[in-house]
Formats: C-alpha cells, sequence, structure tokens
C-alpha cells in the first residue's frame, strides 16, 4: 500500500463545513456529526497541547476531555470573535493551567514565557560555514547540507517520528510550545500570538529556533555522516 | 562580491521567514537570487520543508472510540441553554 501523501492536515473548512459559521450554526442545532467531525479534527492535536499542562499521558487525556466538555457547555454563548479552532484551544489552556496549579507538577505559564528560557543558537552550528574573515566565499557553506533522499515513508516512519517527537521534547518550554501550536496541531500565526499573548516577530523568531532545532535532529538520523 | 548578496549563514536564519511569506519584496528577491546559485541552500531549503510536513504528522492519532461515545453522548444530553438559537 502506498504512503499516505503529506498534506497540510484538516482545516475548519473540509468535510463540507463551508466556515465557522456553518460548522457553529450545526452544532447548535445539535448534529452528531458536525460534533464527531470536530473532534476527530482537533482531538490529537489537543492531546499534544496538553502534554504543556500535565506530564502523565492520562493527565493530559482528562485535560482534553474537560475541553471537549467546555465545548459542548459553551457553544450556545459562543460568538465567533476567533476561529472555532483557537476557542477550543484557549478552553484547553485555560484548564490546562488550572490543573497544572492544583497540582503543582507543571511549568506555569509565566515561565514558559520567560525570555531567558528561550535560547540564541543559530539555526547551524557556525563551523560549518567559513568564517565571516574568509579571502573566499566568506560565510559560505564550508560544509554544504547532503540531500536525504528520502521518501515520504521513511520520514513518515515510526522511527523517524521519534526523532522528530525527541527534539521538539528537547526544546526550550517556548519554543516547544510555539512549534506544537504551528506545525503540529496546524495553527495560524495571528492565532498562536493571540494565545502565548507574544508578538509576531517573537513569534517567527520562536517558530525558526525550533524548526532549525528539529531539522539537526532529523539531518543527523537521514544522514548519520553528516555533522550534528 | 558586493553587501547585497547574501551569504548562506545569512539564508539559513531566514529560511523559515521565506516559507512563511514574511520577508519583504527585496530580502525575498535577495534570497531566491542566492537559491539561483547555491546547491547546498537550495537543499537546506528543502529539507527544511520536509521537516515542517513530517512535523504535521505528529498529530495524527485515532481518537479512542470509548471517549468518543463518552463526549457524543454529553453533546446529546447537554442543557438546553446549550442549544440556544443561533
Amino acid at each position: 500500500m502506498p504512503p499516505p501523501p503529506l498534506s497540510p492536515g484538516p482545516t475548519a473548512n473540509a468535510f463540507g463545513y463551508d466556515d465557522d459559521i456553518e460548522l457553529i450554526a450545526a452544532l447548535r442545532r445539535g448534529d452528531e456529526g458536525a460534533f464527531v467531525w470536530l473532534m476527530k479534527t482537533h482531538n490529537a492535536g489537543l492531546l499534544r497541547y496538553a502534554r504543556f499542562f500535565g506530564r502523565d499521558r492520562e493527565v493530559a487525556a482528562e485535560v482534553v476531555q474537560e475541553t471537549w466538555l467546555g465545548v459542548i457547555r459553551g457553544i450556545g454563548a459562543f460568538e465567533g470573535r476567533s476561529s472555532v479552532k483557537t476557542w477550543i484551544f484557549h478552553i484547553l489552556a485555560n484548564r490546562g493551567r488550572t490543573r497544572g496549579e492544583r497540582e503543582s507538577r507543571s511549568v506555569p505559564f509565566s515561565a514558559l514565557l520567560a525570555p531567558e528560557l528561550d535560547d540564541d543558537q543559530p539555526a547551524v552550528r557556525s563551523d560549518l560555514f567559513l568564517p565571516a574573515d574568509a579571502p573566499r566565499w566568506p560565510n559560505h557553506w564550508a560544509v554544504a547540507p547532503q540531500p536525504w533522499n528520502a521518501p515520504e515513508a521513511l520520514l513518515l516512519a515510526d522511527e523517524t517520528q521519534r526523532v522528530i517527537d525527541g527534539a521538539i521534547a528537547a526544546l526550550a518550554p517556548v519554543q516547544r510550545e510555539v512549534i506544537t501550536l504551528r506545525d503540529v496541531v496546524g495553527m495560524d500565526a495571528d492565532d498562536v500570538c493571540r494565545m502565548m499573548q507574544i508578538s509576531d516577530g517573537n513569534q517567527r523568531v520562536l517558530l525558526h529556533r525550533a524548526r532549525s532545532r528539529v531539522r539537526r535532529a532529523l539531518d543527523a538520523y537521514l544522514t548519520p555522516e553528516a555533522p550534528a | 562580491m558586493n553587501d547585497s548578496e547574501m551569504a548562506c549563514r545569512e539564508l539559513v536564519e531566514l529560511v523559515n521567514d521565506y516559507l512563511g511569506d514574511a520577508l519583504p519584496t527585496t530580502g525575498r528577491a535577495r534570497f531566491e537570487q542566492h537559491l539561483g546559485d547555491c546547491p547546498g541552500c537550495v537543499t537546506y531549503l528543502d529539507q527544511m520543508r520536509a521537516t515542517v510536513a513530517a512535523t504535521r504528522r505528529l498529530s495524527e492519532d485515532d481518537l479512542d472510540p470509548r471517549v468518543r461515545d463518552e463526549l457524543l453522548t454529553a453533546f446529546r444530553d447537554r442543557p438546553p441553554e446549550g442549544r440556544a438559537e443561533a
């Protein structure tokens, strides 16, 4: 069987819901198909994000379940000022924070956003470039990256996905949060800025650093002779 | 080489702004001009694209059917104020 194609992932517009207004109307009507679609679309992303608030999977799963109950209770009053997706992730963040504070076992939000927990390492190790004072080609590749030649099946293989997972887990918390929301969950930049209360410039820098780290981990795995 | 030419060291720090369409017009032109001359940076850009695409796939776990059924029951049984007319 051929591997599934790399797609950008489901959006609120897929499966016949032209926009959020239509989706909200269906949910308010009690359309169970709409609710199942919503759960299928967002549950995995919610689970990932929930791990910020509880260390073990069980706690994360409970927080997600509470989030869905919050969605069920809140859909009648939802005013549509943000996208449905952002609204759901906001509910999760609020529940998760309450839960984290109660159990005192996860990092409080202010600490997640503390700039000193970020790092400003370059995307690529400095010695892979020629020095700035090199007579020819200063700051160009001294050791150029080698193509991965990785078919999609390899990128999607469990072991490769574990490499990515491990690289994300090793990031500074604030970078991990941005890459989780942007690339794993697939949230828009604007929504991430609102949720994390950071500027667009800050969001871009954090995403860049996070992706650069993940790329390095993949490079080390896919071309083992490459300098990590 | 003149000052407006981009070096590889600079390009790798701009690659995600490029993918996110966040570079100003002149920056984008310098970026693409560099790509035209530099196979190493083309490889780097390809790797970053593959990284983003592969990361997106982390999310795809199946929903536990038992949890799904519990939540669906809660949805069905929600109180009338949850059924407010739009």
